[in-house]
């Protein structure tokens, strides 16, 4: 079987200039079960993703996780389960940010792009803090199609999107159907392949580092142990006026 | 004195006895007969929606390539009924226009079943269109109908519906675009609606307008594509006359729209991440820089290819070919275009010239590679259309330029609302065939390496 060893990478990280087209126009097609895309050519074992996202996250400076609002807001139980697991895949990343993306409202008069994302002006982000690796989560396809797409034009980053439902061609690497259990695979694969590189994490457990609002929030402290933050089923709020059930969004049983 | 007993005998003009039991004229308080009849008598009990409450959802998989059908003989707008009956619609949106009034009318009679959940009158098209994507915004799957001139006047918003990324069916029965005022059949809107970002089929029959419907609405609402569907055919020739159709029973429906699942959040109004209407306007150009709008362009046109995984995997393909190796010349059609094209191929038989067929269903996304492999050694294509613009064979010169060597024809063309005379695709069949100058298409809408090359360049020049 052909892999992506063998074939020239097409969307690789930028800036890759001016307005270029997009993976779509490029021919890169979105994977089906069980697959990612690797650098836009198709790998049918998203397991070797999984693997070239923790070795980009874990030896990338300025390493960040972006969590949208499909896990920020406790839309159902499904979506805090899905939250504790990202915060479990940051517990494995030395110096780790997390810089959420809230909503997709243009900010005005003007964003604070060290503390928060936008996709309507992610590369301000990106190139405020330096980021060359990061990880979409929990953002609604479009808006992060929009986002990685100014980001690959606009930046040197290696953009990674784990998605829940069919992954993003724009994405340098992006696995599909994300849910808790697949997250929670994503972290073990992270400790894996950071025990293999020999990376270590702070003693303490604090390995997420915050950001300058985050830390003045926080009494001036610069980490924190992301399993710390752990959110409680309790603050579920009333998603079902948006028809979100938790087995609707549970994927895997 | 007493009256008798005996009633007396009434009698006609003519001295005939009145034997009819009619019950005595009555009348109004001004003496006017009363002519109006009562309503009958019903069972107050039966429920009009007791039907459409018993329809069972069945997977889009079973619906399109299980599930028994049964052969019926029934109109365009009959078909489109039905599809829309079978699709599990939540809203639909009327208004009039000819010759759509007949299709909305009739889901008119839908909502009256309860197989469509809302429905009612517009103020008029860009109302209609308005309306449709609010309620697609908040996550309801929607059906409308309309036709040229209310094509147009509803295109402003019908453009914005890819950019808000809504999914949604509009079926557009194509008519001539005024002035002058006429309401014959002429696919001269399909060329305005192409560039909009939306998905845009042509059925060539009633029994495309009834698949295509159903599968348009799945296509539309996958989370990667979340694109708003158009479902043209040609005005009269299909909504009007009948055709057999092949359709499932009526008591199974699609699945409903999972809105959650879609590429953007549902509006609400007060909740964010979706609260768009009462934050910064995304549309005001103040907020936004130009870059997000480029972007956002980009994606629609991104989700446009997306799509075109789903219209093979539900549709058969973008396109369908027929005998098209080893051809002497292959017709490329869509809409009626493709049905007057099986005759004329049928007439080339006779004389002895093998004709393929390539029927485009899919305008948006164009079927560029499918189209690019099978002209390959092409080495006369005719495209007739039922417009004045050409904007299929556009489509196809672009598409196959640098791909294949063959002479197109850029026509025939009828316009104008007339039916189109098999025996002018077969004129320039033959004529492209043996390089008789042709009576019907101008050598300027020659074009392919064969031909002049000035002529060629002052049709580009014209389109």
């Amino acid at each position: 079987m052909e892999t992506t060893q063998h074939k020239e990478r097409i969307i690789v990280p930028g800036p890759a200039g001016f307005l270029p087209p997009s993976a779509a126009q490029l021919g890169v097609m979105l994977p089906d079960p069980g697959q990612g895309l690797m650098y836009g050519i198709l790998e049918p074992n998203e397991e070797e993703v999984i693997e070239e996202m923790a070795r980009k996250m874990l030896t990338s400076p300025n390493a960040t996780i972006f969590p949208g609002p499909l896990v920020l807001w406790a839309w159902n139980d499904h979506a805090v389960e899905k939250a504790k697991a990202v915060l479990e895949i940051a517990a494995q990343i030395p110096d780790v940010l997390i810089i959420p993306m809230p909503d997709y409202r243009p900010k005005y008069p003007r964003v604070d792009p060290e503390e928060v994302i936008n996709p309507n002006h992610p590369n301000l982000t990106i190139w405020g803090n330096k980021i060359e690796a990061c990880i979409f989560v929990g953002v609604h396809c479009h808006y992060a199609n929009l986002t990685l797409k100014m980001i690959r034009a606009g930046t040197n980053c290696c953009t990674m999107a784990i998605c829940a439902e069919q992954g993003h061609e724009d994405a340098m690497l992006t696995i599909r159907d994300s849910d808790k259990a697949k997250l929670e695979r994503v972290a073990k694969v992270f400790k894996r392949v950071r025990e293999q590189l020999g990376i270590k994490l702070p003693g303490n457990g604090e390995n997420v580092r915050f950001t300058g609002l985050q830390s003045k929030v926080h009494g001036g402290k610069t980490h924190a142990n992301p399993l710390a933050f752990m959110p409680s089923a309790g603050a579920v709020s009333s998603a079902a006026a948006f028809g979100h059930k938790p087995e609707q969004m549970k994927r895997e049983a | 004195m007493s009256k008798s007993l005996e009633a007396e005998v009434k009698t006609n003009p003519q001295g005939d006895p009145i034997t009819s039991m009619e019950p005595e004229q009555k009348t109004n308080p001004q003496g006017d007969p009363i002519t109006s009849v009562a309503a009958p008598k019903t069972d107050l009990k039966k429920d009009p929606h007791a039907e459409a409450k018993k329809q069972r959802i069945v997977t889009p998989e079973y619906m399109f390539f299980e599930a028994p059908r049964t052969k019926e003989f029934i109109t365009g707008s009959e078909s489109a009924k039905e599809a829309v009956r079978r699709s599990n619609v939540d809203l639909s949106i009327a208004y009039p226009i000819t010759p759509q009034s007949e299709t909305m009318q009739l889901i008119g009679v839908l909502y009256g079943e309860g197989y469509v959940k809302e429905y009612y009158r517009g103020e008029e098209e860009y109302g209609v269109m308005s309306a449709i994507a609010g309620a697609s915004r908040a996550g309801v799957r929607c059906f409308t109908a309309t036709a040229g001139p209310g094509t147009l006047r509803g295109l402003e918003p019908i453009a914005s519906w890819p950019g808000h990324r809504l999914p949604a069916l509009a079926m557009f029965t194509c008519r001539v675009v005024n002035a002058p005022l006429a309401i014959q059949p002429d696919n001269i809107e399909i060329s305005y609606l192409l560039n909009c970002g939306m998905i845009v089929f042509h059925a060539e029959n009633q029994q495309d307008l009834f698949d295509f419907i159903m599968k348009g609405f799945i296509i539309s609402e996958q989370n990667d594509v979340t694109l708003p569907v158009g479902v043209a055919c040609d005005g009269f020739f299909v909504t009007h006359a009948r055709g057999y159709v092949h359709m499932q029973e009526k008591g199974i429906k699609l699945p409903p729209r999972e809105a959650w699942r879609g590429a953007v959040p549902v509006l609400d109004a007060e909740n964010p991440p979706a609260r768009l209407s009462r934050d910064a306007p995304v549309q005001k150009s103040n907020f936004m820089a130009y870059n997000i709008h480029a972007v956002w362009q980009q994606e629609v046109w991104a989700a446009v290819e997306r799509s075109r995984k789903y219209i093979n995997q539900y549709m058969g393909g973008l396109l369908t070919a027929e005998n098209v190796e080893g051809a002497d010349a292959i017709l490329v059609a869509s809409g009626s275009a493709a049905a007057q094209s099986r005759e004329a191929i049928r007439l080339c038989k006779d004389k002895g010239i093998q004709v393929g067929l390539i029927k485009i269903r899919s305008l948006r996304p164009f079927p560029i590679p499918e189209l690019r492999q099978l002209c390959a050694k092409a080495k006369l294509i005719v495209v007739p259309e039922f417009n004045y613009v050409a904007w299929l064979a556009k489509d196809v010169a672009a598409a196959i330029y640098g791909y294949s060597k063959a002479k197109i024809v850029a026509g025939p063309h009828v316009y104008g609302g007339m039916s189109m005379p098999v025996e002018m695709i077969v004129d320039e069949v033959t004529g492209g065939l043996t390089g008789k100058k042709s009576g019907n298409v101008p050598m300027s809408a020659m074009m392919g390496t064969d031909v002049d090359q000035a002529a060629v360049a002052h049709f580009m020049q014209n389109i």
